[in-house]
C-alpha cells in the first residue's frame, strides 16, 4: 500500500507541475522553489481574481511569480515577500487576508441580522402568545354569544 | 402606534439605500493603496528618441500632475485618448505617460495616429515600474497633487463623464488648495 503510494506520488507530482506555474525560469535551488510556490498559492491574481497567481495565466501573474521568486532568491522571508506585494496591491492580492476592522464587519454582520431576526421573532410570538391567552371581559362574553346565536339563527334558516 | 406602522417603510429605504449603493460599486476593481503615498521611486527611459524619459522627481514638481499608464495593443487606451487631449489642454496641467509593456514602434504608431498628449513618456517595458505602483490593467490614470502625493487612481478608460465628475472638480480643488 505505502510503495503504491510512494509510486503514485513519484508519477502524479511532475505532472502537477507541468498544470500550473507553467514557467520558465525556476529557482535552482529546489527547496527556494517550493517556498516560492507555496508563496505563489496564497497570492491572489489581480486579473482573474479568483485564481492565484500559482494557477494563473494572466500576463501580470506571470511578472509577479517572477518577483517573487527573485525575492526569495534574494533571501526574503515569506513574510517580507507578502509586504512587498501587499504594499503595492493592498491586502487584496492576500487570499487569506489578515483580520482587521473591516474583515470584523463582514465576518460579524450575518451573525448581527440572526441575532435581530431571532430577537424579533421571539418578541413577535412573545406578544401573540400573550393576546391569545387574555380571557375575556364579561362584556365581551357577552357580545360574543349573541353573535354567536345570531349566526346560528341565520344557519337554521333554509 | 405611529412609529410602528412607518416601521416597515423605514426598513424597506434603509434596505433600498444599501441596495443601491451596492449597485454602483465595481467589485473587480482592485482598490489601489497608493492614495496618499508619495509617488515611488522610479526613473524610466524614454520611449524613443521624440520623447522624454519620465522620473520620480518629475512628479515631484509644483502644480497638478496626471500620469496615465497605456499601452498600444490596449483598445480601451484608444477609447480614451480623445479626454486625455482633453486633460492636456487644461491650463497648467501636466500630462505623462507610462508605456506599458509595449513595442517601441507600436506605441510610436499608435502615437502618431492619434496624437501624443504627453509631455514625456517613460518607456516601461517589463512593466516593474507599473508594479511599483500597483497597476493592475491598462489603462490606469493618476492625478499627483503639487508635493508630489498621489490623490486619485482612475482604472479603465476615462469618458467624458469621468472627465468631467471626477477629473475636472478634482483638479479644481487641488489648485484652490496649492
Amino acid at each position: 500500500m505505502r510503495r503504491l503510494a510512494l509510486i503514485l506520488a513519484i508519477v502524479v507530482y511532475p505532472l502537477m507541475a507541468l498544470a500550473v506555474g507553467v514557467d520558465e525560469a525556476r529557482l535552482s535551488d529546489p527547496a527556494l522553489e517550493a517556498r516560492a510556490r507555496d508563496l505563489m498559492k496564497e497570492l491572489r491574481c489581480l486579473v482573474c481574481q479568483n485564481q492565484s497567481i500559482d494557477e494563473s495565466d494572466a500576463d501580470l501573474a506571470k511578472d509577479l511569480r517572477h518577483i517573487v521568486r527573485e525575492r526569495i532568491a534574494a533571501g526574503d522571508s515569506d513574510a517580507a515577500v507578502r509586504r512587498y506585494l501587499v504594499d503595492r496591491y493592498g491586502d487584496w492580492v492576500l487570499l487569506d487576508p489578515p483580520m482587521n476592522a473591516r474583515m470584523m464587519v463582514l465576518w460579524l454582520a450575518p451573525l448581527g441580522l440572526v441575532v435581530v431576526a431571532a430577537t424579533t421573532l421571539i418578541v413577535v410570538l412573545r406578544r401573540r402568545r400573550r393576546e391569545a391567552a387574555a380571557p375575556l371581559t364579561a362584556e365581551e362574553e357577552k357580545r360574543l354569544r349573541a353573535i354567536l346565536s345570531a349566526t346560528d339563527e341565520e344557519a337554521k334558516r333554509p | 402606534m405611529r412609529l410602528k406602522s412607518l416601521l416597515p417603510l423605514l426598513v424597506f429605504v434603509a434596505l433600498a439605500a444599501v441596495l443601491w449603493i451596492g449597485l454602483g460599486l465595481k467589485p473587480r476593481e482592485v482598490p489601489t493603496v497608493m492614495i496618499g503615498r508619495a509617488v515611488p521611486e522610479f526613473d524610466l527611459p524614454p520611449l524613443d528618441a521624440k520623447t522624454q524619459g519620465l522620473a520620480s522627481a518629475t512628479l515631484r514638481a509644483p502644480g497638478v500632475k496626471i500620469v496615465n499608464v497605456f499601452a498600444s495593443w490596449c483598445v480601451p487606451c484608444r477609447v480614451e485618448h480623445p479626454q486625455l487631449s482633453a486633460l492636456k489642454n487644461i491650463p497648467g496641467i501636466m500630462l505623462y505617460g507610462i508605456n506599458y509593456k509595449d513595442n517601441v514602434a507600436d506605441a510610436r504608431a499608435f502615437l502618431d495616429s492619434l496624437g501624443d498628449p504627453f509631455a514625456a513618456i517613460g518607456y516601461d517595458r517589463g512593466g516593474r515600474v507599473s508594479i511599483d505602483w500597483g497597476v493592475y490593467g491598462v489603462p490606469e490614470t493618476y492625478v499627483i497633487d503639487g508635493s508630489g502625493k498621489i490623490v486619485y487612481r482612475h482604472v479603465g478608460p476615462i469618458s467624458d463623464d469621468d472627465l468631467n465628475d471626477k477629473f475636472k472638480p478634482l483638479i479644481d480643488r487641488l489648485r484652490e488648495g496649492a
